[in-house]
């Protein structure tokens, strides 16, 4: 039988990930040995494994590299890739939101300005609220956008807000809750069907125990 | 398809696709590459993606290079009692794709069979998209749908917003259950009917597994109909030994505003996504003024090039002369490696980025 092509998030993500892939009986122990190959094989399990950057791991699906994967819904409603997506995993869990400092006044007569790293997320709340905006597209460091005037609000993922906190900003509207999802390409999913939908039964009843 | 002489894949299955298209009495059409811009602007949803290259024309009308090639058929038919239009065609389109920044030029091969269709016209054409796949790759498969089954499930639901509709259908065309689930009860809609969203956009598998299925499933009169075409339709494809790589899903979702019965998708191992999609588009015509119905389908042939395996070696023989050879001497050497089936590439010297397979001097009379 063919191996299942699994990409896995690099990071703290990745690693939870894994372990619920572990759990669900698709192990894989050169994955668990420190080094810093890319690429890991279980024949006997039917599964290779590889560590990509969290935001590509959309791409590598949806382009038939891997099979399947696992991304955030972040990246999955920014980005909007033609793939499936099988089941929530629960792991990960955080929001997408609207933060600002503490003392924000939302001005309604003028335009506001919102620095994000989620430009289309972020243009979809706004635009359903009939709110005119101006986009400033960051690819870090959001939290000191507000701070040097840089822009109004912040569009960002927030988990604990600790971060926010520290830089003396809170989050004022949820847009929507994040979690990581386990998805498949489409045309995988038609001709390794039996292999995933195990997978994906494995994977659902782990993540309903929590 | 190997021991054709034309070894581009795309090209090859150009020729095959229009043969098998004609042999079954489809006439071909040919059509301009441009049409006035309104002709797209007006039905826009109906376009894979809804950027036009537009340019204007001399006398000051706006033209569009055709995203599509239905669009024009259908304008120009003329619905005639109960005969069938039956037309195939081959032909360029442009349009922007999500994956590619900018415009891009598409080869595309397909049929339109329009009139007063039955379950005989719907079978030919499900017929020939199985075929047309056959043809790329032994080891297709054809995925069918119905758009019947999923708008009979929510024609009950009257006070559906059309945002939710929307919504549901994107997430029933992702497979999203858990979405849908928490969208229905958003919505207020009953737990019933959110459970047999959720099954619905699941189910995947070879008509005798999941057609039984969908008896529980299928709720009201319209679904009831779609579920008697789809066993009829698969009742024809069975005879015709072409029900084996047939698989049943109902997450094919299309704009409903243009698609009403069946729609199907193909698919080949190793692409990453479908070279061949089509449906029953009885609501397109509507909306064009026109009385009838209306399938047919596109294969994308811009994909297939992906399907090429050899390119291992650009030329068979190298065949390298010097200055003062005979040049006629050369010619006959090289026509008569030719013959024997390989290809020859003649050279004084051996080009740089040239990969050959052997090669040949021609002053040695020999092999090196």
């Amino acid at each position: 039988m063919e191996l299942l092509n699994i990409a896995l998030p690099k990071g703290r993500l990745g690693e939870k990930v894994y372990a619920r892939f572990k759990a669900a009986g698709y192990p894989c122990p050169s994955i668990e040995e420190e080094n810093r190959k890319l690429i890991f094989e279980n024949p006997e399990a039917g599964v290779r494994y590889f560590w990509v950057k969290p935001s590509d791991a959309a791409i590598y699906v949806e382009r038939g590299a891997a099979d399947i994967g696992v991304a955030g819904k972040d990246i999955l409603l920014e980005y909007e890739p033609e793939v499936y997506e099988l089941a929530d995993l629960g792991l990960g869990k955080c929001r997408m939101c609207v933060a600002a400092k503490k003392d924000f006044r939302d001005r309604m007569d003028r335009v506001l300005r919102v620095a994000t790293k989620f430009p289309h997320i972020a243009g979809g709340y706004y635009a359903s609220l009939s709110r005119e905006i101006d986009i400033i597209h960051l690819n870090g460091s959001i939290e000191i956008a507000p701070i040097l005037g840089l822009s109004d609000v912040i569009v960002d993922i927030v988990e604990t807000g600790k971060t926010l906190l520290e830089n003396d900003l809170e989050p004022k509207e949820t847009i929507v809750p994040i979690s990581a999802r386990l998805i498949a390409n489409r045309v995988s999913y038609k001709f390794k069907h039996e292999q995933i939908m195990e997978l994906c039964r494995r994977m659902e009843a782990l993540s309903e125990k929590g | 398809m190997n021991d054709s002489p034309i070894r581009r894949p795309d090209e090859r299955a150009g020729l095959l696709l229009r043969e098998l298209y004609r042999r079954h009495g489809y006439q071909s059409y040919r059509m301009s590459k441009f049409e006035p811009y309104d002709l797209y602007a007006r039905n826009k949803s109906f376009l894979v993606s809804e950027n036009i290259l537009t340019f204007t024309d001399t006398d000051g009308r706006l033209m569009a290079l055709k995203p599509d090639v239905t669009l024009s058929i259908i304008k120009n038919i003329q619905p005639s009692g109960q005969a069938l239009e039956k037309v195939y065609y081959h032909e360029n389109v442009y349009r922007t794709s999500p994956a590619a920044a900018g415009y891009r030029e598409i080869m595309q091969t397909g049929l339109e069979c329009t009139g007063a269709l039955d379950l005989s016209a719907m079978g030919e054409v499900l017929a020939l998209a199985a075929e047309s796949l056959a043809l790329l790759s032994e080891e297709y498969l054809l995925d069918l749908g119905h758009v019947g089954l999923v708008s009979g499930l929510l024609a009950e639901q009257e006070s559906l917003e059309d945002g939710v509709r929307t919504a549901l259908l994107g997430e029933l065309g992702r497979k999203n259950a858990p979405a849908i689930r928490s969208l229905c009860a958003q919505a207020g809609l009953e737990h019933g009917l959110s459970e047999k969203l959720c099954r619905l956009s699941r189910l995947y598998g070879p008509p005798a597994q999941v057609l039984p299925q969908l008896e529980t499933l299928a709720g009201g009169h319209e679904a009831m109909e779609a579920l008697e075409e789809l066993d009829g339709l698969c009742r024809i494809l069975e005879r015709l030994d072409l029900l084996e790589r047939v698989r049943l899903d109902f997450s094919i979702v299309n704009d409903m505003r243009y698609y009403n019965g069946v729609i199907f998708r193909g698919y080949l191992p190793g692409l990453a996504s479908g070279v061949l999609a089509g449906g029953r588009y009885d609501n397109l015509l509507r909306r064009m003024g026109k009385t009838g119905g209306a399938i047919g389908f596109a294969v994308y042939l811009d994909q297939l090039e992906r399907l090429d395996q050899g390119g291992d070696y650009d030329v068979d023989v190298l065949l390298l002369y010097d200055p003062q050879d005979d040049p006629a001497a050369v010619a006959e050497r090289a026509r008569a490696l030719a013959a024997e089936g390989r290809s020859v590439r003649v050279e004084r010297a051996v080009p740089q980025r040239l990969r050959y397979r052997e090669l040949v001097r021609f002053s040695e009379g020999g092999q090196m």
